[in-house]
């Protein structure tokens, strides 16, 4: 119990210490690696909270992809980003005001929140009564692919889509650039790419 | 005090007000506002999780997992928005961003 609690204030204070740094960190690069460093606490969250799944979703998708993705694309473009910071110090009061209103707002919903009595028998998906012998993540397929199937199928094709787009935007085909282009060379025939000309002998060149 | 619903909803909180702080502090930079959205809709993910464990009911995480999800393709597309928008204008200022008159 009290290495549970250890585990979440570390995790905890980690976390929101990075996500602070990511706001504000001075350089794009430092801001991706702190959003990395949130992201892995955050899966430790989760572990302590018994998704152990979805932690390592999180690490896998988040930290394996998104963050790695926004950090090719930090360092690709070419930006003056001190000149992006410069509106910092000034945009500061107006930023922390609303954060601060947000804030007190949370926490006064969260000082006068509580469960309503019944909401126990209305689960939608219950753990099953042997849920110790089922591991996190088979009971969550059992889930998934049963009754949120559906759900599943659009998911997959939402990402196919984000995939496509993805690809489409970011093609382009350069003009002035020479490369081979196999599928126009093999699809030549000898008529279009011989011509014998009948030349008539001692007619010299001219007409 | 036993680590409880309200410690892992007070961590999301911050991370969400932090993420509504990042927008409002970087509203120049296009990169750290997507980091922002990303840093809140982590919040939101950490909110369905505890709110799962401490009902017992699964649900919530596999609403997480399509929050997630969503979270990457919008990241993706967002990105290759940001790569294409920076090579036809050759800078990612928000107030550049302008073109449609919004």
């Amino acid at each position: 119990m009290i290495l549970q609690a250890v585990m979440f204030y570390l995790f905890a204070v980690v976390a929101v210490a990075s996500g602070v740094m990511v706001v504000a960190a001075r350089n794009p690069v430092h801001s991706v690696l702190f959003l990395i460093l949130a992201f892995f606490n955050s899966a430790g969250l989760f572990v302590l909270m018994g998704a152990e799944f979805l932690a390592m979703i999180l690490v896998i998708v988040y930290v394996g992809a998104v963050a790695v993705l926004f950090l090719f694309v930090v360092m690709m473009l070419d930006i003056d980003f001190e000149e992006l910071r410069s509106g910092f110090m000034r945009y500061l009061p107006v930023g922390a005001l609303i954060g601060f209103i947000l804030l007190a707002e949370l926490v006064l919903v969260f000082g006068s929140w509580v469960i309503a009595p019944g909401v126990a028998g209305v689960q939608a998906a219950p753990l099953p009564a042997n849920a110790a012998a089922l591991t996190n993540t088979r009971a969550l397929g059992d889930l998934l692919y049963t009754r949120y199937i559906f759900a599943f199928q659009v998911a997959g094709v939402i990402l196919l889509v984000a995939m496509i787009g993805a690809i489409v935007l970011t093609l382009r085909s350069r003009v002035g650039v020479r490369h081979q282009s196999i599928s126009v060379q093999l699809a030549r025939t000898r008529a279009e790419a011989v011509e014998v000309v009948k030349v008539p002998i001692g007619g010299g060149v001219g007409d | 005090m036993p680590i409880g619903l309200a410690h892992y909803l007070t961590v999301a909180a911050i991370l969400f007000t932090l993420g509504i702080f990042g927008i409002f502090l970087n509203r120049k930079n296009v990169i750290i506002i997507m980091m922002s959205i990303e840093l809140m809709l982590l919040a939101v993910n950490i909110n369905f999780v505890a709110f799962s464990t401490v009902l017992n009911d699964l649900v919530g995480q596999v609403f997480a997992m399509f929050v997630l999800t969503v979270a990457a393709a919008e990241a993706a597309i967002g990105l290759a928005i940001l790569v294409v928008y920076f090579r036809n204008r050759g800078t990612i200022q928000v107030s550049d961003i302008d073109m449609m008159k919004g």
